[in-house]
């Protein structure tokens, strides 16, 4: 039996390569705002604000493909479960470029402000992230399960990085008050980055999904 | 929401046209209260294995079946007397196929040659079968004009009321929308649906999303086989073997 390709799966396939694009361009926003954070570079910060419209108006782009490719084709099994799939990563995407967002705005109200001592564990918990997306994006495009089930193991040393971040920040709030509003800000950088390793999980778990046809909750 | 109860369980079928065998060890079960979809490419022997249920395949010559088709646990192909077996089964088919009578006549005739003597009876239950095969409103006034005044949709929904004239339990459906236009389609899967408490109902159809609009389970045949069986949901979403995932997704060439 012969496999035959048609437009519809070539439609799939660029509508695929849309979802990696996006993920991209938000993996890179993240990078982007926590180096504006670190170094204070408040241009680099309104770049990545400035860069959201554009994200925004991708994943409307690929829902509407989406939702056009389901009316259309009607499409079952691996073809329905891509295109729920990438209903699901959009929103899943948009969300972590929401918080890139949310990241290079708590530069700017930081306006380069001296901080209370070099960033560590926040950098360090954007790297992890970043590697989770980039993870992702692979396991995506390679429709790998078992990538995509390891990726959601590294969202264990968000959760730890998170709440060492949290206790430091905590400890120096308290021993000196007038740090109260950068550590404060920093909390919230740290809560951002650890809501976007839930969303790569979510993320892994819809493509294990995508792949198998299981719905798992990897991260219970 | 109706019981779902085993009602016909299918073991180790094998179905031979002379040399040619067109069925190859099929297992399945069938629930009562729910529909059963049977799809799969044409000539992969979706109609063969309706017809191993009632025994229809016993009229063509040459045609040999082996192994057991339990309906309520007792074996068609073993003392069952094959017309009882045909009135607790009954079949429509692709074409609608009304007798060249009244309307009334094609709704009388089975229950008659099962032994409805009675007029006033025989009336009701003509009544009884046209609604419950929603036709009712549609021919009341002229019961006793031929079959072939009405439009192939209605026609169809006659063959259903004949069917369930004679008080079947389970219901076979070969495409029995094929023929029709979307609103006659319409009709008929709606109908499916109503009688779906009260019947155990197995379609055919070539058409993947009516059987995923009127079925809860459904079987996936290629060439003589049954490759793989299930809820129509997760058939349909997630099936497990790749050949069930090759006809779904238009890949076959
Ligand atoms: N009466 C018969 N005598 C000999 N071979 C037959 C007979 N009926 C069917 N076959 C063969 O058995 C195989 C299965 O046919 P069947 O009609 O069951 O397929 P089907 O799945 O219903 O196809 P379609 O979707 O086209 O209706 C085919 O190869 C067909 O040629
Ligand atoms: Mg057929």
């Amino acid at each position: 039996m012969s496999l035959r390709p048609s437009p519809f799966h070539d439609q799939l396939e660029s509508l695929q390569q849309d979802v990696l694009k996006m993920g991209t361009i938000v993996e890179q926003a993240l990078g982007d705002a926590v180096a504006a954070l670190a170094s204070g570079d408040l241009e680099r910060a309104q770049r990545v604000i400035a860069g959201d419209d554009e994200l925004d108006r991708m994943e409307i782009a690929i829902e509407q493909t989406c939702l056009t490719l389901i009316a259309l084709h009607q499409p079952l099994a691996s073809d329905l479960r891509i295109l729920g799939t990438a209903l699901k990563l959009v929103t899943d995407i948009e969300r972590i470029g929401d918080h890139a967002v949310d990241i290079a705005k708590v530069a700017v109200r930081l306006d380069a402000e001296p901080l209370i001592k070099p960033l560590v564990d926040i950098p360090e918990m954007a790297a992890v992230v970043r590697r989770m997306i980039r993870e992702c994006l692979s396991a995506y495009v390679r429709r790998d399960p078992a990538l995509a089930r390891e990726m959601i193991g590294l969202d264990d040393q968000v959760d730890h990085l998170y709440s060492r971040v949290f206790r430091d920040l905590l400890a120096e709030m308290i021993e000196s008050p007038d740090k109260t509003r950068q550590g404060a800000y920093l909390l919230l950088v740290a809560q951002y980055l650890e809501r976007v390793g839930d969303h790569a999980t979510n993320f892994g778990e819809w493509i294990v999904y995508m792949v198998t046809g299981e719905r798992v909750d990897l991260n219970a | 929401m109706a019981e779902e109860t085993l009602r016909i369980e299918v073991r180790q079928l094998n179905l031979f046209y002379g040399q040619v065998q067109a069925l190859r060890n099929i297992n399945l079960q069938v629930m009562s209260g729910l529909v059963t979809a049977l799809v799969g490419p044409s000539g992969c022997g979706k109609s063969s294995f309706l017809r191993t249920i009632n025994r229809m395949n016993d009229m063509i010559p040459g045609a040999r079946v082996e192994g057991q088709v339990l309906l309520d646990g007792v074996d068609v192909y073993g003392t069952m007397d094959v017309a009882s077996l045909r009135k607790r089964v009954g079949m429509v088919f692709q074409k609608p196929n009304p007798f060249p009578r009244s309307i009334f006549e094609n709704v009388a005739y089975g229950p008659r040659i099962h032994g409805q003597k009675n007029p006033a009876e025989l009336r009701d239950l003509v009544e009884q079968s046209l609604r419950q095969a929603a036709l009712w409103d549609e021919v009341k006034d002229k019961l006793h004009r031929s079959a072939y005044i009405l439009s192939g949709g209605q026609q169809q929904r006659l063959c259903i009321a004949r069917a369930l004239a004679v008080g079947p339990e389970i219901l076979l459906m070969d495409e029995p929308a094929s023929a029709l236009d979307p609103i006659a389609t319409a009709r008929i899967e709606e109908l499916v649906h109503q009688l779906k408490s009260q019947y155990t109902i197995v379609i055919v159809t070539h058409n993947l999303q009516q059987a995923s609009r009127v079925s809860q389970h459904a079987a996936f045949f290629l060439a003589g086989e049954l490759v793989e069986a299930g809820t129509t949901s997760d058939l349909f979403t997630a099936p497990k073997d790749r050949r069930t995932e090759d006809y779904l997704t238009g890949r076959f060439g």
